[in-house]
């Protein structure tokens, strides 16, 4: 399939450029920009008048609920999702069930995501079986079966010794581990910030400390075994300070925030809102505006989807008592160009956070338009406004915080590999 | 679920759920309407054709004797039917949710639920699922709120010590958990006491709890200090031994409320507790049963404020939901 993109707006996160010039595209790679290869001739021409074309979106995690809870969500539904969304490469991670703590597992998730030659997924495998933090999974070969990484999901090993072996085991072949840092017990049965709002509502608690607690252990663990860490979901003002120092000391770490965290705080939860029940908590205005500047400064590496579908019924309960997570693939993209609006970042800076950060640090050919590279290229009209309602999102999941709210930036095509896989019928 | 829908567009009282948010008017309008239902309790017949042909549903998803039975004898005594429904060991035990639950009991034509609940928020959720004709009165979430205790307490503080701005009032113990200290907080700051106290380890105290308004004190003896009201808070028996306190008796040497440590406050102090008490614990059976206890006209009142939030609720069904 060839195709000609022309009249758009080409968005270059790694260059830090915007230029108007056609695009090219043959046997899934990018041929040529601005002009058009000798006897090109394109089966599809897509018009990006006052659009931008910018690489597919990278997302650092993206639960696809594949395997084990298929009735929250199908490959089917999710992949369509992160198409709508502009999402040409994930990461899922490995909390589905069973765990993806068995090659065969990880295979098949490969083998059925493949098979619909859609957005590329990069699972993570499981740290330790069952991602109970005793024992140590096969990593060697869950690498060969596709594994991006290790990852115990959203939880620590509560075990040290565990989780120094862990890392010890997994620097021993290079492996990168994913974290969430979140001390088990400090957050035992807490949903929420420890802050006015748990304290009003009457909410258990998650102090900051099981954030920063996490983050000093890990820190101190990566000095001891060398192991290369990338830390997810960063909730508080601390750790982003703790983030700094160990870059500035040359600590080989990485580390992601969520779309909740960046815009939205403890304060939303308003009068229990259960879509606001996510892990980490939402956490003080003070903590946002520090992850903000982070993001924007680079401490802070990437910005993530977080999208943990999850069913109607269970957020029908009692804040406490209801399901954690919330649907992202589809507002990743308008809620980076919210935030690059709000904070004045050129768009080309913002967009890296989610295309040639998260690129690099996955290693792989993904995040930059370039003659030669892989053809993941999304293309969006900024100007277009648009509500968040259930019947917009091609996800399963329908709950989030930002639901009836409206977002601006829509995609209206998606190619992954040189394959025009999404294209929005109103654009 | 995003505001709080406790108001109708006339601002009048559509459900109560908690006490934060209500302006000093609404609180004073329960108050004098409960004081105008004193007397039925001593009338002959001891009741008001006011909720005739209404049906109220209590909903206690957890157990309780004394909140239900008060609840109970308010709708009564207002004329109202009233059925009692411990779902926690009925419908919830067989896999029903709690909206499920409370459809099919609004499709019996409930006018009014009751509900008491073991997670913060259960009554706001049922507010918003429930039809427009339907009122919702918290009798107690989780750690949140207690409305109706809190009114209670408002009244028998009213009842001794008539205007509150110049009161100073202690709230001793577990905070941290209670949801009718905090209903207190809200009730007695909209009210404009000149200082609320809150005295306890800072294990039962919540961090930066100062932001509702209020003072903390870990010496009982200098919280205390010219207090014209003591409000004791139960000390759950799960939270006696472990990692929040060592011991009971520990707990009752730095803050259970004995004749001593009652002298620091003004000598007309009036103590309450919201009850169940725990003699020994908490409170000193001396102190309990002594002169400056109010603790039972707590319980009676209860019954005047309860008759007062259901007939205002069912008064105000012009309004509209909010």
């Amino acid at each position: 399939m060839k195709i000609q993109i022309t009249r758009g707006k080409i968005v270059d996160p790694q260059a830090q450029t915007v230029v108007a010039a056609d695009v090219y595209i043959a046997a899934g790679k990018i041929v040529s920009i601005d002009k058009a290869p000798q006897g090109f001739v394109p089966n599809r021409i897509i018009d990006a008048h006052e659009k931008f074309i910018i690489p597919g979106l990278v997302d650092l995690s993206a639960r696809l609920r594949e395997p084990g809870f298929e009735y929250l969500a199908t490959l089917e539904s999710e992949m369509l999702a992160a198409s709508a969304g502009g999402v040409t490469s994930l990461v899922c991670p490995p909390d589905t069930d069973p765990p993806l703590d068995e090659p065969g597992l990880v295979e098949m998730l490969k083998h059925r995501a493949k098979g619909k030659n859609q957005t590329n997924v990069y699972p993570l495998g499981a740290l330790t079986m069952q991602l109970k933090g005793e024992r140590l999974t096969e990593m060697g070969e869950l690498k060969e079966a596709g594994c991006i990484g290790f990852s115990q999901a959203n939880q620590l090993i509560a075990d040290k010794q565990v989780l120094l072996r862990a890392m010890d085991y997994a620097a021993t072949f290079g492996f990168s581990v994913w974290l969430q840092p979140q001390d088990p017990y400090l957050s035992k049965g807490g949903v929420a910030h420890d802050g006015e709002v748990a304290n009003r509502l009457g909410l258990p608690v998650i102090p900051s400390c099981a954030e920063s607690i996490a983050v000093h252990t890990i820190i101190e663990l990566m000095r001891e075994t060398g192991a290369r860490v990338h830390l997810c979901r960063i909730s508080t003002a601390k750790a982003v300070e703790l983030i700094q120092r160990a870059k500035e000391e040359g600590l080989p770490i990485t580390a992601d925030i969520s779309i909740n965290s960046l815009h939205l705080t403890e304060h939303d939860i308003s009068y229990f809102d259960s879509n606001c029940h996510l892990i980490p908590p939402l956490r003080s205005i003070e903590d946002k505006e520090a992850l903000r500047k982070g993001l924007k400064e680079g401490v802070i590496d990437v910005l993530v989807s977080d999208h943990s579908p999850v069913d109607e019924d269970v957020k029908q309960l009692p804040f406490q008592a209801s399901e954690v997570g919330a649907t992202g693939l589809e507002l990743l993209l308008p809620l980076t160009l919210k935030w690059s609006q709000e904070d004045n970042i050129p768009l080309a800076q913002a967009l890296s956070r989610v295309t040639s950060r998260p690129a690099d640090i996955l290693g792989i050919h993904a995040g930059k338009i370039a003659v030669g590279e892989q053809a993941d290229i999304c293309i969006f009209d900024p100007e277009r406004e648009w509500w968040v309602t259930p019947n917009m999102l091609k996800s399963q999941g329908k709950n989030t915080p930002f639901v009836n709210r409206p977002l601006l930036g829509k995609v209206s095509h998606t190619i992954i590999g040189g394959f025009l896989i999404y294209e929005d019928a109103r654009a | 679920m995003n505001k709080n829908i406790q108001l109708n567009q006339a601002g009048q009282l559509q459900h109560l759920l908690t006490i934060e948010g209500l302006p000093p008017s609404i609180l004073y309008q329960i108050l004098d309407t409960a004081k105008s239902y004193e007397h039925v309790a001593h009338q002959e017949i001891k009741k008001v054709p006011v909720l005739q042909g209404k049906s109220v549903f209590n909903l206690f998803f957890e157990p309780s004797t004394r909140t239900r039975t008060t609840f109970e004898i308010a709708a009564k005594r207002l004329s109202a039917d009233v059925i009692n429904l411990n779902v926690s060991s009925s419908s919830q035990s067989k896999g029903e949710t709690l909206l499920d639950t409370v459809d099919n009991l609004s499709a019996m034509q409930a006018d009014m639920f009751v509900v008491r609940h073991a997670d913060s928020g259960a009554a706001h959720l049922i507010a918003n699922h429930v039809a427009p004709n339907i009122h919702v009165i918290n009798a107690g979430d989780g750690r949140h709120a207690h409305p109706t205790q809190a009114l209670l307490d408002m009244y028998t503080i009213r009842h001794f010590k008539g205007k509150f701005n110049h009161l100073k009032v202690a709230i001793v113990g577990d905070v941290l958990h209670s949801r009718v200290a905090r209903s207190q907080i809200h009730a007695l700051t909209t009210l404009g006491v000149s200082e609320v106290r809150i005295i306890g380890p800072k294990t039962l105290i919540p961090r930066n709890v100062e932001r509702m308004g209020v003072h903390v004190f870990h010496d009982m003896v200098q919280g205390l200090k010219g207090v014209d009201v003591v409000i004791m808070l139960r000390l759950q028996n799960e939270r006696m031994n472990g990692a929040l306190l060592p011991s009971r008796d520990e707990y009752f040497k730095f803050y259970g409320l004995t004749k001593d440590k009652l002298m620091h406050a003004k000598p007309d102090a009036i103590v309450m507790h919201p009850g169940p008490m725990n003699r020994g614990v908490e409170i000193d059976s001396e102190v309990a049963d002594g002169a400056q206890s109010v603790i039972l006209s707590q319980v009676t009142f209860g019954i005047a404020v309860r008759m007062a939030v259901m007939s205002i609720l069912v008064g105000n069904h012009g309004g509209g939901g909010a």
